[in-house]
């Protein structure tokens, strides 16, 4: 009785021991969950998703408090991609993607007050106080985030064209099942 | 020469009888002619003439732009009538930026550079130049630049230029026309391409169902010691860069690298020809030589079209339509894409048009995989089509991509021999399309993350430098306070 009390505390003191410095020296800073994700995510900070920037929403993400289909600009892909990432089946086909927009502006609108420029988290304008301002499309990823702040709805969002170097087939038999 | 041999295709029904006994005629000059800025892979070219311009033959219409970019000239004398967007000759329809002339009918010749003395003599970077601004693409259909490809000389040791006459794709008979009627043009082409790549051997490599080309390309090289003419086995894909240069040299290309990293370019005998024009004659690429054909055809030709072409007139030159055709095919009819209608112009990657009956071709409802395992034998490629198809099929493409579905270039015999008729390569086009928009997305998302952590830190100076300036300020007016305190006299003075 005495033996087996005995041996049982002392497996448990060495292990408890051990467990407690291993806890000290081998702990994880941080959820590497979230650095994962983060690196997923578009990283434009457009705060579409509700949270402040991208590592707020990777951080939300990983506690699973946010649905993978939370990054609009992201769209599809991105959704696709977090949720093979954490694991979760997403219902994709409810998931309404637009397909990739870009932001233009409407010269004849445009009042030149920067308020979009100075929104943009990618530089995509080119404009000054009081004149015209343009979107270098390349850069724009279509977060729409200028489109809100326009005071005089001179920004519309527009589907980017497919080209005929882009163009490919549809999925054999898509047709029928629409 | 021994032939080696290469794993897969097929045999399908040839159909070359239609038109290959029918001498190449010239193409009367249309009523107008459409030449769309991107005839071939790359950044398409930059418009240099504008509405209302008159343009002698020859003269240069749009300007390559970039590294891989083809030029494009003025097929006959006349107006540009406008430049505008026009319907591709591509099963998208999508509009195209399209220059059109209105030809005046006197097929006058600009002044064109005096032609190479001696080619042989010439420089390599000299024969390039020329071939760039005459504007030659493969004209096999694949429509890359000639003359990025007869730079490769300079990053590869190169042994052998191939000089593709296989034309494997059943219907098609321009290049066997071609090598029967202008076998010294085609021979003296592929020398001129061969001192440009510094090969020392030419080998031309055509299927033994053309022996009347055979027998003409072996009598216009007999001359010339380093070059071989060989018959190679009628098998398709036996055209593909990749198979022929197995079946010539006998080394299988990796994925994802090119035939000059075993020291061989590949050529098309059209490409061939043009070369000997540019260089010979410094005329650019006006026109190629265009197989109609097919069941729905009145009267099969080969012709000599001018760019620019349209369809429909092309298929009026040959006596119209006898019925209404099922389909009407750009290129073969294994590997070619549907045209959205008649009115889309014959461009540099044109080699056929193919009118086909419903009979041709063959529509039939897609019935469940057998498992017969007949598209994993036949795969020239060594793929396994069966796995990824069913794969594609539950949009899993990585699953795809992982089995090699970017290394699948679209032959089309695994779904030739299917027995249950599943469109697999259709499957594989779409694939292809969807993986290679992932990887735009991909290259956007990086160009997006990296422009957005720029901002960021310039945000962060800038409003440090502001903070610095404030202090700065701060600690000024602080200073100055004191200095004022210290002496009221002074300010008082003031």
């Amino acid at each position: 009785m005495l033996i087996a009390v005995g041996s049982l505390v002392a497996m448990g003191a060495t292990l408890g021991t051990v467990l407690g410095i291993a806890s000290r020296y081998l702990a994880v800073e941080g959820n590497p969950l979230e650095a994962e994700l983060l690196a997923l995510l578009p990283g434009a900070q457009c705060g579409q998703c509700g949270f402040v920037g991208c590592g707020q929403a990777a951080a939300a993400l990983a506690r699973g408090e946010a649905p993978v289909t939370l990054c609009p600009p992201g769209g599809k892909a991105v959704a696709e991609k977090l949720s093979k990432k954490l694991g979760v089946k997403a219902d994709l086909s409810e998931h309404e993607d637009k397909g990739p927009q870009f932001a233009f502006v409407q010269e004849d609108l445009c009042i030149g007050c920067l308020r979009c420029a100075n929104e943009c988290s990618t530089d995509a304008f080119v404009g000054a106080p009081k004149q015209v301002h343009t979107v270098i499309r390349e850069n724009c990823h279509g977060c729409a985030k200028c489109f809100k702040v326009c005071p005089t709805e001179a920004i519309k969002m527009c589907a980017v064209p497919v080209t005929l170097g882009e163009w490919h087939w549809d999925k054999p038999g898509s047709h029928e099942l629409h | 020469m021994k032939i080696f041999p290469v794993r897969g295709g097929i045999h399908p029904d040839y159909r070359k009888d239609l038109t290959c006994e029918k001498a190449i005629v010239p193409m009367p000059m249309p009523q107008k002619l459409y030449l769309p800025l991107q005839q071939h892979i790359g950044a398409p070219a930059d418009p240099v003439v504008g509405a209302g311009d008159l343009v002698k033959k020859g003269q240069l219409l749009a300007r390559a732009q970039g590294a891989v970019s083809a030029s494009t000239h003025a097929p006959t004398s006349g107006r540009i009538a406008e430049v505008a967007l026009i319907t591709a000759p591509h099963p998208s329809g999508l509009p195209q930026l399209t220059i059109v002339i209105e030809p005046d009918g006197k097929d006058e010749w600009a002044e064109l550079p005096a032609p190479v003395a001696d080619p042989f003599a010439a420089s390599s970077q000299e024969i390039r130049e020329r071939v760039a601004a005459a504007g030659i693409v493969g004209l096999g259909g694949a429509t890359f630049p000639s003359a990025v490809k007869l730079n490769l000389g300079s990053q590869n040791k190169l042994e052998t230029l191939l000089i593709n006459g296989a034309e494997c794709e059943p219907y098609l008979t321009c290049d066997d026309r071609v090598m029967r009627e202008y076998s010294a043009e085609v021979i003296d082409g592929a020398r001129i391409m061969a001192h440009a790549l510094g090969t020392p051997k030419i080998v031309v490599g055509i299927e033994e169902n053309k022996p009347q080309a055979i027998a003409a390309m072996t009598q216009a090289a007999s001359a010339f010691s380093n070059i071989t003419v060989v018959g190679v086995p009628v098998q398709y894909p036996m055209g593909s860069e990749r198979h022929l240069t197995q079946a010539i040299t006998g080394l299988e290309t990796p994925a994802k690298k090119l035939t000059a990293e075993l020291g061989v370019v590949v050529h098309n005998v059209g490409t061939a020809r043009a070369v000997h024009h540019a260089i010979r004659y410094s005329r650019p690429l006006l026109s190629r030589v265009v197989t109609v054909s097919g069941g729905a055809i009145t009267e099969g030709k080969n012709i000599d079209v001018p760019l620019g072409t349209l369809v429909s007139d092309l298929v009026a030159f040959c006596g119209g339509l006898k019925e209404p055709p099922r389909r009407i095919v750009n290129g073969g009819p294994m590997m070619g894409q549907p045209l959205p209608s008649l009115e889309v112009p014959v461009v540099k990657g044109t080699s056929g048009i193919l009118a086909l009956t419903a009979d041709e071709v063959n529509e039939r409802d897609t019935k469940p995989c057998i498992r017969c395992g007949g598209c994993v034998t036949i795969c020239p490629c060594g793929l396994v089509p069966v796995e990824m198809a069913a794969f594609i099929r539950k949009d899993n493409l990585d699953g795809a991509a992982k089995l090699g579905v970017m290394d699948c270039f679209s032959c089309g015999s695994c779904s030739y021999v299917c027995p249950s008729h599943i469109p697999l390569v259709h499957f594989f086009n779409y694939a292809k399309g969807r993986l290679n928009d992932a990887d735009r997305e991909r290259r956007k998302l990086e160009r997006i993350k990296m422009l957005a952590e720029t901002r960021n830190t310039r945000v962060e100076q800038q409003a440090q430098a502001k903070k610095a300036a404030a202090a700065a300020a701060a600690a000024a007016r602080k200073a100055a306070a004191a200095a004022a305190s210290e002496n009221p006299e002074n300010k008082a003075s003031v």
